[in-house]
Parts: structure tokens; C-alpha cells; sequence
């Protein structure tokens, strides 16, 4: 007895499914990438009250309009200047990266539950369900998000947490499209069929059997619509009708800025590069997750 | 088939009324109507005389009935800040909406189309890598940004274009590629995939062996099955692009539905945002209920399962 487990040790089954998960995640230099960029931008909004040289929201009228330190006239007391009112653009940069990545997964929190609900069910349940999800998803694609959007926040008034509901309640078609078809392939499967079989609830099927098998897609989804709300978010922002000024939200830097367009092009410059970094990284790392979890040959 | 066109037609019917609802419930949500029509300065007998007129003092549902009977009829009410029926003034405005959406469709499709093809017929070569980086950075561009450094590169640095207005075709050649560039990448993803999964079939297999050339093999036979889904994204996307003009329209100062539609919102003229939301929605179902026929159409997998 000892001698079969022994050789069953010993023999080779090549690497671990765990170890092929690393050394693929390790290969996969844009995935690496965007998530160390990601961990970067994430502690710069965390230590924000640390890393921050100036007040974000203190004004000074006599130093308006500083340049950032590589042009003309710039200084180290300011590295990225100063705005309209005088404001450290460095420190209200770093306290906008909080804004951003809280309406991201403020917004997610919402719209995942909705949509994974909305998909699992359709999928786990076909039929009548499934037409009503379908219907659903129907309805909220053929709403202009954008002027929608404004429209509630323009009704309500615009604070973060007014953004952040009006983009949950809109972003969780992508969720219910993706869990309903992932749910769909997986409730086939054999394991699931013992599972009723046994005689498992329905919920703890869905929670123990279903769910973690789509987990890789939800991830994927989930960040690729953080990056939709994070850049949702400034948009109305940028329009006036989104996080209210005197809070740093990118979109409304690029917005204050856009007045000096023709003679201060940096101050529109700054915000809107931070905000492409953000989503960049963020799609990276969707798109790495995407990658690497895709079973073997799938493209 | 008629089956199929029928079944669709009726989900296309449920979801316009569904959304007719929705847009019509804004108006209660922004708070009492009567007293938004009345103006500043109004005494409560102007507003009760206006909830009488237009009858506001009925139970909701009724209102409702109405207002869809006369929004069929064509009628969508009248602006609170023109005092101009709604109609009137979307029929106005749609015209420069509808010629920026048709351009940038056009645009995002010529760019796409042949990207993706070249991508998917040397898959990792440098095209293929090129067209992904360009993707992705794509999908990361936040379009008002992007409106903005397109101004500062042409209008204030080079001076080629101008950055306001829309008298000249010149003029609507940055809003043209910034509402595009965010729906290319989908259309090359596709396109790209497309090929792939043809270029792959038997049937090209047997129309190289019979001897064609490469380039009627790709055109002729590959495309043109490939092309089939990145049709129907193309009514997707030009329903989004229309909403997606708010932003694009309010920047280049263009006078369309779009910007119609943002100043509305800013004068709280609730019934024009309605019936934008309305006629952009309306827009997006039938564009995307023709798409699904003709799918079905020539595919015929889709007309059973």
C-alpha cells in the first residue's frame, strides 16, 4: 500500500494547474504592467495625505497659473504648477486619483451585484427568465447612458455619491450579458448535475458550484467597467454635472483648465494624461486576466 | 423567418413603450411640471391654472396614456424654454447629429475594416501587434481629453482647423474622428476575429486548392462572411455615437441634438431632454431590430436558435 501512494507521488504530472497560472501570469508582460501601475496609482491615493506637498483645496491668487517645474517660470515648490485659483495641481492630482478610483468601485459594487444577479439567473434558469433578463437588458442598451446620466444628476445634484448611483444602476448590462452566457456553458456541466442530484439547494448550487467557475469572467468584466465608470465619471464631470467643484476630480481639472486652453494647454494636459494612465492600466490588467485565465488555445 | 422577424419585432415594440415610461417619469422626477411651465414670479393660481390646462391634476398613469397618444400622433409636448413644440425643434437640430454619426461610422469602419483584415491575415506579425496597441490606447483615450488636444495640436498650435462651429466640412473633422476612434477597436476586434474564425472553414481551404488568387480568396470569400457581425455592431454603435454626440457637440460648439440636449438639461427644460431621450432610444431599437432581421436573414443559425 505504502509503495502505490510512493510512485503516485513520484510520478510526473507536469506542473500544477497553480504553477501554469504563475508562469503564465509571470510571461504576461502587459497584465504585469498594468497591475504595477495600478498598485502605484492605488498607494498614491491611499498615503494622498502624505505624499501631497500643499493643501488641496487651499487658494492663493498671487501664485495662479504656475507652471509645472520643466517649463519656464516653474519651481520645485509647485512640480506641477498651480491652477485658476492658485490651488497645488501635484497635491489636488493625488486626492483626484481617490475620486476616480472610488467611483470605479463604488460604481462596480452596484452594477456587479445587479447585472451578475440579473445574468445568473437567466442563465441558471432559461425560459421565461431569460426572456425577461433579455428584455431588461434591452431596455437599459437602448437608453443614451451619457444623457441619461446627466439628466438624473442634473434632477438630483451631482456629490460622489449621486455619481456613484446614477453609474451603477446604468453600467450592469456588460455583467448580465457575460454571467448570463457563463452561467449558460457551466450549468451543463456534470458536477452541476450531481449537485442536484444530491439534492443541494439551488442557491448553494449557484454559490458553491456556479460562481466560482465564472469568478475569472467577473473579474474580467468587472475591471474593464470600472475603467467605462471612471471615464463616465469625468466626462459628466467635465460637462458640470458630475462630482462638483471644489472636489479634484480629474475630469473637472481638465474642465477648469479648458478656459486657459490656448495659453495654458498643461493644465488639460495633466489631469487628462493621469486619467489615460488609469484606464490604460485598468484595461491592461482586464485584458491580461482575460488572458491568462482563457483556457489553453482560446484567443 | 417571418417568425423570427415577428418575435423581434414584438420585443422591439415592448422595450420602446418600456422606454417611453422611463423617459416619461424624468418629467415627475424633476418635480412639479406645473410649476417649472409657470416661470418665476408665477402666483399659485397661473400654476393651478396650468395644471388644470394641461392637466397635471390627473392620476399618473392617465397622464401617461395621454401624453404616449399624443407622442405617437407625433407630438411630444412643448419646450419649456422655447415655447416651441419639441418636435420642432429635434427636427432642427437632428440633422447635424445624424451627419456627425453618419461620418463617424464611416470613419471608425475605413480605419477598422482594413486594419483588422491586415491583423487577421498575419496573426502576431508587427500589423497585427500595431492595431492592438492602437485598440487598447483607443479604449483609454477619455474623448473629451481628447477633443481638447486635438484643438491644441490643430487650431492653437498649427492653426489648420477650426475649433468651433459647423459651417464648413473642415468643421466637423475633429468632432468626426473623436466620436470614431472609441468604436473602431470594437469594429477591428471583430473584424479581426471574424476572419480568423472563416479564414479557418473548409471552404477557403477549397477555394485556394481550386487556384485563387490570395487577394480573391480574402475579398471575395473570407470578408464577406467576416463582415456579416460587424454590420449589426455597426447599428449598436451608431445609436451610442448619437449619445455619445452630448459631449463631442457641447466641445466644437456644434448646434445639433446633442448640445440641444445638454443645454436643455441645463435650463431644465425637461420636456426636450424627454423627448431626446425618447427619439435617441427610438433610434437605437429600430436600427438594432433591422440589423437583427438582416442577420437573420443571412444567417440562417440565428432564425432557429
Amino acid at each position: 500500500m505504502t509503495d502505490v501512494t510512493h510512485s503516485i507521488e513520484e510520478e510526473d504530472f507536469g506542473p500544477s494547474p497553480r504553477e501554469i497560472l504563475k508562469k503564465s501570469i509571470l510571461a504576461h508582460r502587459s497584465l504585469l504592467l498594468g497591475f504595477g501601475a495600478i498598485v502605484i496609482i492605488v498607494l498614491a491615493a491611499l498615503l494622498a495625505p502624505v505624499l501631497a506637498p500643499h493643501d488641496p483645496y487651499l487658494q492663493d491668487l498671487s501664485i495662479r497659473f504656475t507652471p509645472p517645474v520643466w517649463q519656464d517660470g516653474g519651481s520645485w515648490e509647485h512640480i506641477l504648477g498651480t491652477d485658476h485659483l492658485g490651488r497645488d495641481y501635484l497635491s489636488r492630482l493625488l486626492y483626484g486619483a481617490r475620486i476616480s478610483l472610488t467611483i470605479g468601485i463604488g460604481a462596480v459594487l452596484i452594477s456587479g451585484t445587479i447585472g451578475t444577479t440579473l445574468g445568473v439567473c437567466a442563465g441558471y434558469f432559461g425560459g421565461r427568465v431569460d426572456m425577461v433578463v433579455n428584455y431588461l437588458i434591452t431596455v437599459r442598451l437602448s437608453m443614451p447612458v451619457v444623457l441619461v446620466a446627466l439628466a438624473i444628476v442634473a434632477i438630483f445634484g451631482g456629490s460622489l455619491n449621486i455619481v456613484i448611483m446614477v453609474l451603477g444602476f446604468l453600467l450592469w448590462d456588460r455583467f448580465a450579458v457575460v454571467m448570463r452566457s457563463s452561467t449558460m456553458q457551466v450549468r451543463n456541466m456534470d458536477y452541476v448535475q450531481s449537485a442536484q442530484a444530491v439534492g443541494c439547494s439551488t442557491l448553494r448550487i449557484v454559490l458553491t458550484e456556479i460562481m466560482p467557475n465564472i469568478m475569472n469572467n467577473l473579474i474580467v468584466v468587472a475591471t474593464l467597467e470600472m475603467a467605462h465608470a471612471i471615464l463616465l465619471e469625468a466626462g459628466l464631470s467635465f460637462l458640470g454635472l458630475g462630482v462638483q467643484p471644489p472636489l479634484p476630480s480629474w475630469g473637472l481639472m481638465v474642465a477648469e483648465g479648458k478656459e486657459m486652453l490656448f495659453f495654458e494647454p498643461w493644465l488639460i494636459m495633466i489631469p487628462g494624461a493621469a486619467l489615460f494612465i488609469l484606464i490604460l492600466s485598468i484595461n491592461l490588467m482586464g485584458d491580461g486576466v482575460r488572458d491568462v485565465t482563457a483556457p489553453a488555445g482560446k484567443n | 423567418m417571418l417568425i423570427y422577424s415577428l418575435k423581434r419585432l414584438l420585443l422591439a415594440i415592448l422595450v420602446a413603450i418600456t422606454v417611453s415610461f422611463i423617459s416619461f417619469s424624468l418629467l415627475f422626477l424633476a418635480g412639479d411640471p406645473a410649476i417649472a411651465m409657470a416661470g418665476e414670479g408665477a402666483t399659485d393660481q397661473d400654476i393651478e391654472n396650468i395644471r388644470q390646462l394641461y392637466g397635471f391634476d390627473k392620476p399618473v398613469l392617465v397622464q401617461y396614456f395621454d401624453w404616449l397618444l399624443r407622442a405617437i400622433g407625433g407630438n411630444l409636448g412643448e419646450s419649456f424654454y422655447f415655447k416651441t413644440p419639441v418636435v420642432h425643434l429635434i427636427a432642427e437640430h437632428m440633422p447635424v447629429t445624424m451627419t456627425l454619426g453618419a461620418m463617424g461610422i464611416t470613419f471608425a469602419l475605413s480605419l477598422a475594416v482594413p486594419l483588422g483584415v491586415l491583423a487577421a491575415i498575419r496573426p502576431n506579425s508587427i500589423i497585427d501587434r500595431i492595431a492592438l496597441l492602437i485598440s487598447v490606447s483607443g479604449q483609454a483615450l477619455p474623448s473629451f481629453w481628447f477633443a481638447l488636444v486635438l484643438v491644441v495640436i490643430f487650431t492653437v498650435t498649427l492653426g489648420w482647423l477650426p475649433a468651433s462651429g459647423s459651417d464648413t466640412w473642415l468643421h466637423f473633422l475633429m468632432p468626426t474622428v473623436v466620436l470614431s476612434y472609441y468604436a473602431a477597436p470594437a469594429f477591428m476586434r471583430l473584424t479581426r476575429a471574424g476572419m480568423l474564425d472563416v479564414l479557418g472553414s473548409d471552404y477557403i481551404r477549397t477555394a485556394r486548392a481550386k487556384g485563387l488568387t490570395t487577394k480573391s480568396v480574402f475579398l471575395k470569400h473570407a470578408l464577406r462572411n467576416a463582415i456579416i457581425p460587424v454590420v449589426s455592431l455597426a447599428a449598436v454603435q451608431f445609436g451610442f455615437m448619437l449619445g455619445g454626440s452630448v459631449i463631442v457637440e457641447s466641445i466644437f460648439a456644434l448646434n445639433g441634438a446633442g448640445s440641444l440636449a445638454w443645454e436643455s438639461i441645463g435650463r431644465n427644460d425637461f420636456p426636450t431632454v424627454q423627448g431626446l431621450i425618447l427619439v435617441f432610444a427610438l433610434i437605437y431599437i429600430v436600427l438594432t431590430f433591422l440589423a437583427d432581421v438582416l442577420n437573420a436573414w443571412l444567417d440562417p443559425k440565428i432564425r432557429i436558435g
